[in-house]
């Protein structure tokens, strides 16, 4: 799960890194009210989860109280790389005398945490790392060890940071650990003409496993803008909508992603990805049947099964209990092969219902399941 | 031979007494597999019965290994406690650990990883998480790929995803396959493509080697490099994810796109550019795999 910068704003501060005073609102009354608590003068800063905030006017200086309500108002409502505005950040502004980039990673590769410093922080890190990957350091950190305050001394040095900057990589590597998270990046770290070492922004990813020993974010929902993920979500279904006219369901997220690759071979495009998963019961395909069949974009569905654990009989009760439920209008092509697969056809050629179809391969299901959404 | 398992392993499993691990136990010794005794403390001393056969249960993996001289554990215990399980069966020094279980926080796995690689000297190899495990047809089976999709024969497989090893042993049964490993999705595992890849080249039961990739992360490319450097055998290759879109996770912790590395596409070029013939979809892929192998 990705956090917003107020969210990560809150974990740094929770684990002694030092952040500008800044408050959260969805109103740009409220926005006017919170930079005169700040001082006056403060910088409005757009909330979401995309990058090249700052180049698409998101982020904003204003002068004054009245000021700050004015550019609230403009930057709340505003769409960013397809994200709409809900919130944003009024933040006291800061005397920046140099712009520093640190952050931990998951290196897949090498099994581990890698810490990645540059003392060219600031929006430009990324073309910083192409262009001249020397200035940029990759130190793996030893899962045992952790950051001591040794490590945090070479990651420093060995990108050209003060020295006063490896309390910060300590700090943030406790952030890492102690959050579970997958992702703590401080960009930019800035030193400012006083001589303070802050936070200035950041990007905390979390670990989604690790729900269960997260007291403080357990919690928190996964937000869905859109209305079908977020009944998906709701039925604890992996659903994501997709912008093409058949509905597709599967298990296992690996079969599901080919099945979208072989229905787009096929000359259509599909409208979602869903995998029921191992094991799935009548109920949950049911529940997944329902959800696409809801979707107004679909022209067609396609169920696309291969039981290991899962049994197809199951599957197939589950598609006569949603179809006696939803009455769709668009047709259903299913596929069943593996675990009681004869079991699920025939339960399927018992009900016989006119929009419900067998195909006997993956391709051949596919190739239908397009033919139908493209001649309606 | 087949490569990590065969019908001499003697098997244990972690999480035996659960529901999960009891069904699967089930299977696996149905499917032909040796599971000499599960493993919880709690239980130690107890008996489990599987239809005729009675299964011991011991308090620890060291206890289990000696006594049964067991070399494989199978691990089905829940996310809280699978971290402590796997550093138990690397500290008792066992051969190889299939991490069944979905769900484990990622820095656990960084910190079971991690460890096997130094305890005992990095006696184990752990397979997984989250991964289906792995299935010698016809000699054993560790995990829960169903035994009776395909039969013994030349092909190796290694995958990330479940449901596609399923789907290419079906495609490809009468031809069988000499090991299937499934090496799981999360974007930490133990066990890589090249290992499995190093494993089949010198495996002589193996005469072709199936690699189902997916979207994210480099796994596939640098398994791609290691081909060009190590493999002599034929490999055919299966990508999923093509139409997956930027930014969204589909499923698997491991399967997100970010930026243009790491895309189906991407893997797709770097298997064919050291001679791997990648199919545009499975039944395709099994269809060059035949070819491969004059079957």
């Amino acid at each position: 799960m990705d956090l917003y910068e107020h969210q990560a704003r809150e974990l740094f501060e929770a684990h002694g890194i030092v952040v500008p005073r800044a408050e959260v609102t969805d109103s740009a009354k409220e926005a006017r009210e919170i930079a005169r608590r700040l001082g006056g003068r403060a910088v409005v800063k757009a909330q979401v989860k995309t990058g090249g905030r700052g180049k698409a006017g998101g982020v904003k200086l204003a002068a004054d109280p009245a000021a700050v309500e004015q550019t609230a108002r403009r930057i709340l409502g505003m769409d960013i790389r397809g994200h709409r505005v809900g919130k944003v950040m009024v933040a006291e502004p800061v005397d920046i005398e140099r712009e520093f980039y640190v952050s931990y990673v998951l290196d897949r590769a090498a099994g581990g945490f890698l810490a990645i410093a540059s003392a060219e922080g600031g929006m430009e890190i990324e073309e910083v790392a192409a262009q001249r990957p020397e200035a940029v350091a990759r130190i793996p950190v030893d899962p045992k060890e952790g950051v001591t305050s040794a490590v945090a001394a070479r990651i420093a040095a060995a990108a050209g940071l003060p020295e006063r900057t490896a309390d910060v990589l300590m700090r943030l590597w406790q952030v890492l650990v102690r959050e579970d998270a997958l992702l703590v990046e401080v960009n930019p770290l800035v030193l400012t003409r006083q001589g303070r070492i802050l936070a200035l922004d950041g990007k905390v990813t979390l670990d989604d496993n690790a729900r269960f020993r997260q007291a403080r974010w357990a919690a928190d929902t996964v937000e869905h803008d859109d209305r079908l993920e977020a009944a998906a979500a709701a039925r604890g279904l992996n659903y994501v909508k997709l912008d093409g006219q058949v509905g597709v369901i599967g298990n296992g997220a690996g079969l599901v992603m080919s099945t979208l690759d072989v229905v787009a071979g096929c000359g259509a495009r599909p409208a979602n990805f869903l995998d029921i998963g191992g094991g799935a019961s009548a109920r949950v395909m049911a529940d997944g049947l329902s959800v696409i069949l809801s979707d107004p974009d679909v022209k067609s569905v396609l169920v696309n099964v291969f039981g290991g654990i899962t049994a197809c009989d199951a599957v197939a009760d589950g598609i006569v209990q949603a179809v006696e439920t939803v009455k769709p209008t668009r047709p259903l092509v299913v596929r069943l092969d593996g675990n009681n697969a004869a079991r699920g056809r025939a339960i399927l050629d018992e009900h016989a219902h006119p929009l419900v179809h067998q195909a006997t391969t993956m391709d051949g299901a596919a190739q239908r399941a397009a033919d139908l959404a493209n001649a309606s | 031979m087949a490569i990590f398992l065969t019908k001499e392993s003697k098997v244990l499993v972690q999480g035996m007494t659960g529901a999960e691990g009891m069904k699967h136990t089930r299977r696996m010794l149905a499917a032909g597999t040796q599971v000499v005794g599960g493993v919880n403390p709690r239980k130690a001393g107890q008996s489990v019965d599987f239809d005729d056969r009675g299964v011991p249960v011991f308090g620890s993996v060291r206890e289990g290994m000696e006594a049964t001289g067991a070399g494989v554990s199978v691990v089905f215990v829940p996310p809280a406690f699978a971290k402590a399980a796997v550093i138990e069966a690397a500290d008792a020094g066992i051969g190889l650990a299939v991490v069944i279980t979905e769900g484990i926080p990622v820095h656990d796995a960084v910190a079971f990883t991690s460890h096997a690689k130094y305890a005992k000297g990095g006696a184990t190899r752990i397979i997984g998480p989250n991964c289906p495990g792995l299935i010698s047809p016809g000699q054993s089976n560790a995990g829960i790929i169903p035994a009776d999709i395909t039969k013994p024969g030349r092909i190796g497989l290694v995958s990330k995803s479940g449901t596609l090893t399923y789907q290419l042993m079906y495609e490809l049964r009468d031809i069988g396959f000499s090991s299937c490993v499934g090496i799981g999705g999360d974007p930490v595992v133990g066990t890589t493509h090249i290992d499995c890849l190093e494993a089949f080249e010198n495996d002589p039961d193996t005469e072709l080697i199936v690699l189902i990739g997916e979207i994210g992360g480099d796994a596939e490319e640098r398994a791609a490099a290691y081909i060009r450097e190590h493999v002599t055998k034929p490999v055919v290759g299966y990508v999923a994810g093509f139409t997956a879109p930027e930014g969204k996770t589909m499923g698997h912790a491991g399967a997100i796109v970010s930026g243009s590395s790491g895309t189906a596409q991407a893997k797709k070029e770097a298997l064919e550019a050291v001679g791997v013939r990648v199919g545009s979809t499975p039944t395709e892929t099994a269809r060059l795999a035949l070819e491969a192998i004059g079957g």
